[in-house]
């Protein structure tokens, strides 16, 4: 199912007098593919569970309008929308088996919809082992571990057969180990039932790796969207280059001046021509290449072995940040010098944003030597 | 979520139609009533308006009986239940054997019919035919003279209905003191343990300002509960409570109400609200002096 | 000095176990003893060797205890259940759902809580006797279903129900209604059940209303029952039959209690006062 999101508004009204109202969702706008898995990303506060409550309809938009497929569910309740979704902490009711939880919603349809006892235990049963949980069926939910919980969650939204998935912040309080293993799991139940999924995280690497296309959020706006390594690879301004990548990206205040692009006194690329101005120049950590000859150096602090990399913690007087982060292979980092450490930049790792606007500066580099 | 006026309304409708006819219509309609004179269920009608009902009741000398009765039932029952309370939970908590066996025991009065065994306390100071009772019995063995408890003298049977009164009190304190005591955390004990503090030491500078908001509690509820004692009378002196002397403010009010000497709502009215005000009065005084001496976390 | 205060603590426990235990055991003796015998003592005997029965089957026929009995347990069982009934949907309505003027109204509401019953049983007498309800069980019943306390109780309990779960069943489909019934009830049994106990305690003990409400033995609750007993039947004479009532009486409530002691003791403890 095709979801389209048009100038989707949502205005929390001030609690108390003096109170600013609250723009919780400004003017989004984007259409998620059939059948894509699709990750809300952002700082909390964000907006993003707003848009995710909007989407299955717990929360009615300020304005705009939700469509799924062709239909305008916009004012549809949300049991009427066909979605399923999966809660932070899971929602499960702690006073029924995971069978009845899980056959809970199947209970509640009506009408030609209705279901004869048997259906209903074939479409738990499938649920659940989808989710392979079908050995747990009798199970109290505080019997189980975060994980089983979870999977009970995901098979009760996916009983009714949704059209679209829904999951809040899904891997959270799971712990890190689990958390890997179970966004595997999200991603192969979404690959088998090809059903449209959102879900919501302010974990980038969650998003990243499991999802088609993310959606990155700060303050209710939509800041960019795309395929992950898109995104990572043209950051469209400095808070969607800072929120993605482990470690993260390291920027420092630069400019631009007589076609060179500049930190501090040293010229780290030269540019096709175009304005001058200050500029934040950001770099991700595996941009760094070792080279006695290279344009930019750094103060060392002392490199930290990552095992098959090595992490060299550095300072510099223009960087934003207290420490710099530069990963090496550490095959290279045998011969490091012991204070100043001089680099090579790769030219696509290297991304320069407006001092004022933080918007994306395209500028064309002309490699040394070329 | 968004609103859901009318679904609320309908959750709601049975509650408040229960609450505006048996609460909070009667509330209004008491203070009305206790200003008409002259009100006559009979014919449902009365003279005028004024002050006439709260000046009879004032020079009534049974509610004046009724109101001496009850000041003395407060002030010997609330501090002596609730020192003794305070003592019986400090007690118990110390000792861990038969703890919860002696906590069921000692919470027995909490759930028995207050008229039946009243009329148990009854028989234990009545005299029987030839005997002066079992209590009368008790005193004879430590050689002080026997007293008529139910027919004798005034302080008499007002020492049997504070007795019956804590026994029937007792419960609900040790209860709340027990679980007030138990919350206090023990690291505190051990801390002033550590430093070496006496225990009594520690009962006054700890024990009892942690648990100094549950024994405010129960004085308010205690005040409160003492200034409307009835059944416990009538369970032990019957409902002519006029003829025993021993009637309360409670039973000032229903006996203006019904029974024999009833039939003038007006003036119940009046009393009633007199002795609300009284509690009123004295739960504000209680309230002003806990802000200065209760410790709240 | 150790031991010495252990000795006293022991000393104190076991006077007041007495103190309560005492009556309780001087209520089952006399109703043992047989008339003659009772009132032959010249000094009271802690202990009889011919226990009877005699007495329990005087109670039970000179005057209709069983009836008074049967007539309690009818009146303490709807009346528990209807104000069940309304607390489950007024604490929902509170707990759950958002209303214009909620918050005003919820504060009226513990603002009653203040109120003492004695102040409003003057009019709901009048009310009762307009009526024309007197001497029925309707008009018993209809007065003591308000429970501000009970409703409180339950909303708190309600709140702390996480409201995921309920977005989760608006999700899946589910009625507010439903939702009440199936989720909410379940999870708080619990509380529900120390209410209900409470609540039957309250109307086994019930003196004062129907004492004002009934004078026609048919609708006599144990309490008013006894208490006729007691003033114009055999009590007046004969104390052990009176005792035996008494024991009558008492014991359901007693094996109520020892059933349920952990409800009642917990529910007590939340701010339960008597009566």
């Amino acid at each position: 199912m095709e979801i389209k999101l048009e100038n989707l508004t949502k205005i929390f009204p001030a609690r108390k007098k003096g109170q600013k109202e609250v723009v919780a969702v400004d003017d989004f706008n984007d259409t998620i593919p059939d059948g894509m898995l699709v990750a809300l990303l952002g700082p909390s506060g964000c907006g993003k569970s707003t848009t995710l409550n909007l989407i299955c309809g717990l929360l009615k938009p300020t304005s705009g309008k939700i469509y799924f497929g062709d239909r305008d569910v916009t004012n549809v309740p949300p049991e009427y929308r066909g979605v399923g979704m999966v809660f932070q902490n899971y929602a499960l009711y702690p006073h029924m088996s995971v069978e009845q939880n899980i056959r809970f919603p199947l209970e509640n349809l009506k009408g030609d919809q209705k279901l004869s006892k048997e259906q209903m235990k074939e479409r738990v049963l499938a649920s659940a082992k989808l989710v392979m949980i079908d050995s747990l069926l009798d199970r109290k939910p505080k019997e189980l571990s975060g994980g089983q919980q979870q999977r009970v969650a995901i098979a009760r939204a996916l009983v009714k057969l949704p059209q679209v998935l829904l999951l809040d912040e899904p891997l959270s309080n799971l712990d890190a180990r689990l958390r890997l293993q179970t966004r595997e799991e999200i991603r192969r139940i979404q690959k088998e039932t090809k059903i449209t999924t959102i879900f919501v995280t302010h974990d980038q690497d969650e998003a990243m790796s499991i999802s088609d296309m993310i959606v990155v959020m700060k303050d209710g706006k939509v800041q960019q969207i795309g395929k992950p390594q898109e995104v990572y690879d043209h950051p469209i301004n400095l808070f969607v280059a800072k929120f993605l990548g482990t470690p993260p990206i390291n920027v420092f205040e630069g400019a631009i001046f007589e076609n060179g692009l500049w930190i501090g006194e040293e010229k780290l690329f030269d540019l096709m021509p175009t304005e001058d101005r200050p500029v934040f120049v950001a770099i991700r950590p595996e941009g760094f290449v070792l080279d006695e000859h290279g344009p930019f150096s750094l103060d060392l602090i002392r490199p930290e072995v990552l095992g098959r990399d090595i992490s060299i913690v550095a300072k510099h007087k223009k960087a934003q940040s207290e420490t710099i982060r530069a990963i090496i292979d550490a095959f290279e980092a045998k011969h490091l010098p012991k204070d100043i450490v001089r680099f090579y930049l790769k030219p696509h790792k290297v991304h320069v944003f407006d001092a004022i606007s933080q918007e994306r500066i395209e500028c064309v580099i002309r490699e040394n030597g070329e | 979520m968004e609103k859901q006026n009318w679904k609320a309304f309908l959750y709601l409708l049975p509650a408040l139609v229960f609450l505006g006819v048996f609460l909070v219509y009667p509330l209004i309609d008491v203070f009305i009533y206790s200003f008409e004179e002259g009100y006559s269920s009979a014919s449902q009608s009365y003279f005028g308006i004024g002050l006439f009902n709260y000046e009879y009741v004032l020079h009534d000398p049974y509610f004046k009986q009724a109101l001496i009765n009850t000041f003395v039932l407060v002030i010997v029952t609330v501090p002596i239940s609730t020192g003794i309370a305070l003592l019986i939970s400090l007690a118990l908590n110390s000792v861990k054997k038969l703890r919860s066996f002696l906590q069921t025991i000692y919470f027995l009065p909490y759930v028995t019919n207050t008229i039946a065994v009243g009329m148990v306390f009854m028989v234990l100071f009545k005299e029987t035919p030839y005997s002066q009772g079992v209590v009368n019995m008790l005193i004879q063995w430590v050689h002080l003279s026997p007293v008529d408890f139910m027919e004798g003298p005034w302080w008499a049977k007002m020492f049997v209905l504070c007795f019956y009164t804590i026994w029937i009190v007792m419960p609900f304190k040790i209860l709340i003191l027990t679980s007030a005591l138990a919350s206090v955390d023990e690291q505190y004990y051990n801390v002033a343990k550590i430093d070496g503090t006496s225990s009594s030491r520690i009962f006054f500078r700890i024990t009892l300002p942690m648990i100094s908001p549950s024994l405010f509690y129960l004085v308010i509820t205690g005040f409160i509960g003492a200034f409307k004692a009835y059944s416990d009378a009538v369970a032990l002196f019957g409902t002519n409570l006029n003829a025993a002397g021993m009637n309360t403010m409670v039973g000032y009010v229903f006996d203006m109400l019904y029974r024999d000497s009833g039939g003038y709502p007006s003036y119940a009215s009046a009393a009633a609200i007199i002795l609300f005000a009284i509690i009123l009065t004295i739960t504000i005084i209680n309230l002003l002096v806990s802000k200065k001496h209760v410790h709240y976390n | 000095m150790k031991s010495k205060k252990k000795v006293l603590v022991w000393l104190l426990l076991a006077i007041w176990a007495i103190i309560v235990l005492f009556p309780f055991y001087w209520m089952v003796l006399t109703s043992l003893k047989e008339y003659g015998a009772y009132n032959a003592e010249y000094i009271p005997q802690f202990f009889t060797l011919a226990p009877t029965f005699e007495n329990y089957i005087q109670a039970f026929t000179d005057v209709p205890l069983g009836k008074y009995l049967l007539n309690t347990l009818f009146f303490a069982i709807v009346t528990t259940g209807l104000m069940v009934f309304v607390t489950i949907l007024a604490a929902f309505a509170f707990a759950r759902m958002d209303f214009k003027g909620k918050n005003v109204l919820f504060t009226l509401f513990l603002a009653l809580m203040m109120i003492p019953g004695e102040l409003v049983v003057i009019t709901n007498f009048v009310t009762i006797t307009e009526l024309d309800l007197r001497n029925t069980f309707l008009g018993l019943i209809l007065p003591s279903v308000t429970s501000v306390f009970y409703i409180y109780l339950l909303r708190e309990n309600f709140a702390q129900v996480p409201d995921q779960l309920y977005f989760a069943a608006k999700v899946d489909g589910t009625s507010d209604w439903r939702y009440l019934w199936r989720v909410m009830v379940p999870i708080c049994m619990p509380t529900l059940v120390t209410i209900t106990i409470l609540k039957v305690i309250e109307c086994w003990n019930l003196y004062i209303w129907p004492s004002l409400i009934t004078d026609d033995p048919k609708y006599f609750l144990v309490s008013n029952g006894i208490q006729q007993i007691r003033e114009s039947g055999f009590g007046r004479a004969n104390i052990p039959a009176m005792m035996a009532a008494v024991v009558a009486v008492s014991v359901p409530l007693i094996v109520l209690f020892l059933i349920f002691r952990k409800q009642i003791m917990s529910g007590v403890a939340q701010g339960g006062t008597k009566g």
